[in-house]
C-alpha cells in the first residue's frame, strides 16, 4: 500500500480510469461487476415476472365463472383439435399452466431480484467492499439463469402426457403423476431447467457468503453489519443447505425417468412419499428463502423513513438466524395428510408454531422503529407497512395451517392458496416493490415520480388483498386448489378474485410506466435522496455509485454501533 | 365462537343475496354437506371429528388470529398518526427495550401453547381409530373427552383412480366404482343435485356407525387424496400404501367431497359423493348388493334420494 496516492484518485475520480470500464454489450455479457449483475438480475426477473403474471391472469379468466370457458379454446388453438379432445387437452393445459407460474414466479422472480439483484448490488455497498468476492462466479451464476428460464418455457413445447405439450404435475413434481403421469420429454426440461437454476443460486450464494464474512470493510463487525446484509447472509446460507436436496431428489427423480431406478415407483419398492420429504426439505426452507431478504429490506426502509435506527437489532438479526435453522426442522407440515403417525405430525405441528415466535419478534421490533419516529410516507415507506401488514395476514393463517388438526380440513384447498400468496405475492413482492422503490435513485441516480409510486402502491395494495383475501373463504368451504372448474357454490368469491387481478393488472401498467417515466423525466436524485434517515453505506456513494467503488475501504467507526 | 357464529350470519346474509341468481338458488336447499353460495366459513359438520375441529378453528384459532392482526393494524395506525413527521418532528433516538422485546417474546409462546393444548387433543381424535373405550372430543375440545364413539363395525377400501374412485366394503367382498356424472347424466338422472359434486354411484354408509377407512391408490397410478369436509376427513391416496382414517356420520343425507391432491386432467373431475343411510337400509343395501354383485340394482332397493 505504499502507491496510496494512487488509489486516493481512484476514489475520488471514478471518470479518470475509464480505461477499465467495458462499453457496450461487453460491458453486461462479460459482466464482472456486482451492480450491472445486479442490474441484470433486476431486469431478468421483471421479463419472468412479466410472463409469470400473464400465465395467473388466464387462470384467473377462466376461474371468473363456474365452467370451462378459455382453455378447452387455447387447447383448439394450440392442438388443432376440437371437442372433447379439446376439452381434456384443455383441463391439463390448465394445469401445466400453474404449474409454470408457481415454478417461474419461485425460481425466475422472486429469487432472482432478492437474492440476485438486490442482493448482488447492495450488499457488497453496504458492507463496504469494492465488489464481491468471487465476479466472475457472479457472472456465470447471473448467465446460467436465461437458459434456465428457456428450458423452462421449452418444456412447455414437448410431451407432457399423451397428445399434450408441457408438464402439469404442479411445482411440487411429485410422483408418480411425475413419472408414469407424464411420461413424455416435457418435465426432463423442467428438471434441468431447475438444476441449472439451482446450480446459479448456489455459486450466488458461495459469492455472497465469501463477500459477507470475507470483505466487510474495517470496523464493520458481523454485530455492526446492516440488516440486510445479515438477511443476505442467513439466506445464502439456507440456500447452500437446501437447494443440493432438491437437485438430489430431482436427479432421482430424472433416473426414475429415465434410467430404470426406482426410488419412487411402488411397484418396485420404491415410496413416492420419500419424494416428498425430499422436495420440502428443500421446498420450505425455500419459502425463506424467498422472504427473509424481504425483511433485511423492510428494516432499512422502515428505519430510513422513521429517521430511526432500527429497533432491537440483535434481536432483528438472530431472529432471522432462528427463522432459518428451524425452518429447516419443519418440512413435514406440507404432508399432514400423507399418513404420517400420530407423532411425527404432533412433532411437525410444535415445531412449527414455534417460528411464530421470531415472527413475532420481527413484526413488533418494526413498528418498534416506527414507535417514537418522525414517519414521512414516501412510497418505499408504504410498501414496507403494507409489507407489516399483509405479512401478518399471511402469518397468522400459517399458524392456523400449522395446527395439524385444524390443517386437516384446509390442506390442499384455496386457504393454502391464500397464506402462500399473502407471504409471497403480497410479502415478499411487497418487500421487492420497496427495495425498488427505496434503491431506484441509488441504482439509476434519477428520482421516480412521487404520485405514481404512490398510486402504484394503493392500487396494488386493492388488487392483491381483492384476490387472495376470498381465497381464504373458498378454502374454508372446501374448495380444493388446482381446480379448472369448482362446484356453483364458489361462483362469488372466484369472481371477486378475478376482478382483484384486473385492478392488480392495473397496477402493474402504473409500475411500469412509473419507470419509464422517471428514466425519461431524469431528474438527478442526489447521493441521498432520503435524508438522515438512510445511514448505510451505499447514500455515500454517487448515485449511480462509479463503477468501482471503495478503492479506499471506508472505516467504520466503533460508534456507528446500533 | 361469536366469530363462528358472525361468519356463518355473513355467510347467510351473502347466501340471501345470491338467491336470485337461479344458477346458485338450489345451494341453500341442502344445508349440509356441501358449500354453499357465498360461504366464508368450515362446512357444516356431521361428526365428531369435524365438530372439534370447527370448534377449534372458530374458537381459540379465530380469535387469535383475528386479535393479532387487529392489534399489529392498530399498532401501525397508531405509529402513522402519532409519529408522523407533522405531529413528530424530532424523532426518538431509543433503541432497545428489554422489558417490552421479553413480553413479545414471552407472550406469544404462552398463546401457542393455549393453542397447542386443543390442537393436540384434536389431532390426536383424527388419528386414533375408536376401540369403544376411548373418548371423544368433539365440540368441547378444552374437554378431556366426552363423546363416545362405537368400535368400527365397518370397514371400507377406497381407491384413487385417474379419475374415479373405487369403493370396496371390505367383509362383505363387494366393490363399485365411482364416477362423476357429465351434465346430461346429471340432469336427466339426479337434476338436483350439484354439478360437479354428483356421482352414478354414491358411497352408501350406516348412519351412527364408525367406519374404518383404508385408502391407497391404483399401483400403476398417481396420488389422489379422498376428502369430505363436513365430515372432516382428508388423507392422501397413495400408491403402495394403505393409510387409515375414520368417521362416524350422525345424520343421514349426501354428503360431497372432491379429490385432494392434484392428480392429473381430471382431477377436478373425480368427486366423492358418501350417502348415509339407516342401519336397516344399509342391511338391505348390502345384502342386495352381495345377492346380486350390481350396485345398481342393490341401489334401487334404498328409498328414492332424487
Amino acid at each position: 500500500m505504499t502507491d496510496t496516492a494512487h488509489l486516493e484518485a481512484h476514489a475520488t475520480g471514478h471518470d479518470a480510469h475509464a480505461h477499465h470500464e467495458p462499453t457496450g454489450w461487453r460491458r453486461w455479457v462479460y459482466s464482472t461487476n456486482h451492480k450491472d449483475i445486479g442490474v441484470m438480475y433486476l431486469v431478468f426477473s421483471i421479463v419472468a415476472g412479466i410472463i409469470g403474471g400473464l400465465l395467473s391472469g388466464v387462470m384467473r379468466m377462466e376461474l371468473q365463472e363456474p365452467g370451462i370457458q378459455i382453455f378447452h379454446g387455447l387447447a383448439a388453438m394450440v392442438y388443432g383439435v376440437d371437442g372433447a379432445t379439446a376439452l381434456d387437452a384443455g383441463k391439463q393445459l390448465y394445469n401445466v399452466f400453474t404449474t409454470a407460474h408457481a415454478l417461474i414466479m419461485v425460481f425466475f422472480v422472486v429469487m432472482p431480484a432478492t437474492m440476485g439483484g438486490f442482493a448482488n448490488y447492495f450488499a457488497p455497498l453496504m458492507v463496504g467492499a469494492p465488489d464481491t468476492a468471487f465476479p466472475r462466479i457472479n457472472n456465470i451464476a447471473f448467465w446460467l439463469l436465461p437458459p434456465a428460464l428457456l428450458l423452462l418455457l421449452m418444456s412447455l413445447f414437448f410431451e407432457g402426457t399423451a397428445g399434450t405439450t408441457g408438464f402439469g404435475g404442479g411445482w411440487t413434481i411429485y410422483p408418480p403423476l411425475a413419472t408414469t403421469g407424464h411420461p413424455g420429454p416435457s418435465l426432463d426440461f423442467v428438471i434441468l431447467s431447475i438444476h441449472i437454476a439451482g446450480v446459479s443460486s448456489i455459486l450466488g450464494a458461495i459469492n455472497l457468503i465469501t463477500t459477507v464474512l470475507n470483505m466487510r470493510a474495517p470496523g464493520m463487525t458481523l454485530h455492526k453489519m446492516p440488516l440486510f446484509a445479515w438477511s443476505v447472509l442467513v439466506t445464502a446460507f439456507m440456500l447452500l443447505l437446501a437447494l443440493p436436496v432438491l437437485a438430489g431428489a430431482i436427479t432421482m427423480l430424472l433416473t426414475d425417468r429415465n434410467f430404470g431406478t426406482s426410488f419412487f415407483k411402488p411397484e418396485e419398492g420404491g415410496d413416492p412419499v420419500l419424494f416428498q420429504h425430499l422436495f420440502w426439505f428443500f421446498g420450505h426452507p425455500e419459502v425463506y428463502i424467498m422472504i427473509l431478504p424481504g425483511f433485511g429490506i423492510v428494516s432499512h426502509v422502515v428505519s430510513t423513513f422513521s429517521r430511526k435506527p432500527v429497533f432491537g437489532y440483535m434481536a432483528m438479526a438472530y431472529a432471522m438466524v432462528a427463522i432459518a435453522f428451524v425452518g429447516f426442522v419443519v418440512w413435514a407440515h406440507h404432508m399432514y395428510t400423507t399418513g404420517l403417525s400420530l407423532d411425527v405430525q404432533r412433532y411437525f405441528a410444535a415445531a412449527t408454531m414455534v417460528i411464530a415466535v421470531p415472527t413475532g419478534v420481527k413484526i413488533f421490533s418494526w413498528i418498534a422503529t416506527m414507535w417514537g419516529g418522525s414517519i414521512s410516507f414516501r412510497t418505499p415507506m408504504l410498501w414496507a407497512i403494507g409489507f407489516i401488514f399483509l405479512f401478518t395476514v399471511g402469518g397468522v393463517t400459517g399458524v392456523v395451517l400449522a395446527n395439524a388438526g385444524a390443517d386437516r380440513a384446509l390442506h390442499d384447498t384455496y386457504y393454502v392458496v391464500a397464506h402462500f400468496h399473502y407471504v409471497l405475492s403480497l410479502g415478499a413482492v411487497f418487500s421487492i416493490f420497496a427495495a425498488w422503490y427505496y434503491w431506484y435513485p441509488k441504482m439509476f441516480g434519477y428520482m421516480y415520480n412521487e404520485f405514481l409510486g404512490k398510486l402504484h402502491f394503493w392500487i396494488m395494495f386493492i388488487g392483491v388483498n381483492l384476490i387472495f383475501f376470498p381465497q381464504h373463504f373458498l378454502g374454508l368451504s372446501g374448495m380444493p386448489r388446482r381446480y379448472i372448474d369448482y362446484p356453483d357454490a364458489f361462483a362469488m368469491w372466484n369472481r371477486v378474485s378475478s376482478i382483484g387481478y384486473y385492478v392488480t393488472f392495473v397496477a402493474m401498467v402504473i409500475f411500469f410506466y412509473a419507470t419509464w417515466e422517471a428514466s425519461r423525466k431524469k431528474r438527478p436524485a442526489g447521493d441521498n435522496p432520503w435524508g438522515d434517515g438512510a445511514t448505510t453505506l451505499e447514500w455515500t456513494l454517487s448515485s449511480p455509485p462509479p463503477f468501482h467503488q471503495f478503492t479506499t475501504l471506508p472505516k467504520i467507526e466503533s460508534t456507528n454501533a446500533h | 365462537m361469536v366469530t363462528g357464529q358472525f361468519a356463518r350470519k355473513m355467510g347467510a346474509v351473502f347466501a340471501a343475496v345470491l338467491a336470485s341468481a337461479p344458477a346458485l338458488a338450489f345451494a341453500q336447499e341442502v344445508p349440509k354437506g356441501h358449500p354453499m353460495a357465498g360461504q366464508l366459513h368450515l362446512q357444516e359438520p356431521v361428526t365428531p371429528i369435524m365438530d372439534s375441529i370447527v370448534a377449534f378453528h372458530n374458537g381459540p384459532l379465530m380469535w387469535t388470529i383475528s386479535l393479532i392482526v387487529l392489534f399489529v393494524l392498530a399498532l401501525l395506525v397508531i405509529c402513522m398518526v402519532r409519529f408522523n413527521a407533522k405531529a413528530n418532528p424530532v424523532p426518538a433516538r431509543f433503541t432497545h427495550n428489554t422489558l417490552i422485546e421479553v413480553i413479545w417474546t414471552v407472550v406469544p409462546i404462552v398463546v401457542l401453547i393455549i393453542i397447542a393444548i386443543p390442537s393436540f387433543g384434536v389431532l390426536s381424535d383424527q388419528m386414533t381409530v375408536p376401540d369403544g373405550q376411548r373418548k371423544y372430543l368433539g365440540s368441547n375440545i378444552f374437554s378431556f373427552g366426552e363423546v363416545d364413539v362405537p368400535a368400527p363395525g365397518l370397514t371400507l377400501k377406497i381407491s384413487g383412480e385417474q379419475w374415479y374412485w373405487n369403493y370396496e366394503y371390505v367383509d362383505q367382498g363387494v366393490a363399485f366404482d365411482s364416477n362423476i356424472l357429465s351434465e346430461d347424466q346429471r340432469h336427466e338422472l339426479k337434476p338436483n343435485q350439484p354439478r360437479l359434486l354428483a356421482v352414478d354411484n354414491e358411497l352408501i354408509v350406516p348412519v351412527d356407525t364408525t367406519v374404518r377407512v383404508q385408502v391407497t391408490s391404483s399401483p400403476s397410478g398417481v396420488i389422489h387424496a379422498f376428502a369430505v369436509p363436513s365430515f372432516g376427513v382428508k388423507m392422501d391416496a397413495v400408491p403402495g400404501r394403505l393409510n387409515e382414517t375414520w368417521f362416524n356420520v350422525r345424520e343421514t343425507g349426501i354428503y360431497y367431497g372432491q379429490c385432494s391432491e392434484l392428480c392429473g386432467k381430471d382431477h377436478a373431475f373425480m368427486p366423492i359423493a358418501v350417502r348415509v343411510v339407516t342401519a336397516d337400509e344399509f342391511e338391505a343395501f348390502i345384502a342386495a348388493f352381495k345377492e346380486s354383485r350390481d350396485y345398481q340394482t342393490a341401489a334401487a332397493a334404498l328409498p328414492a334420494f332424487n
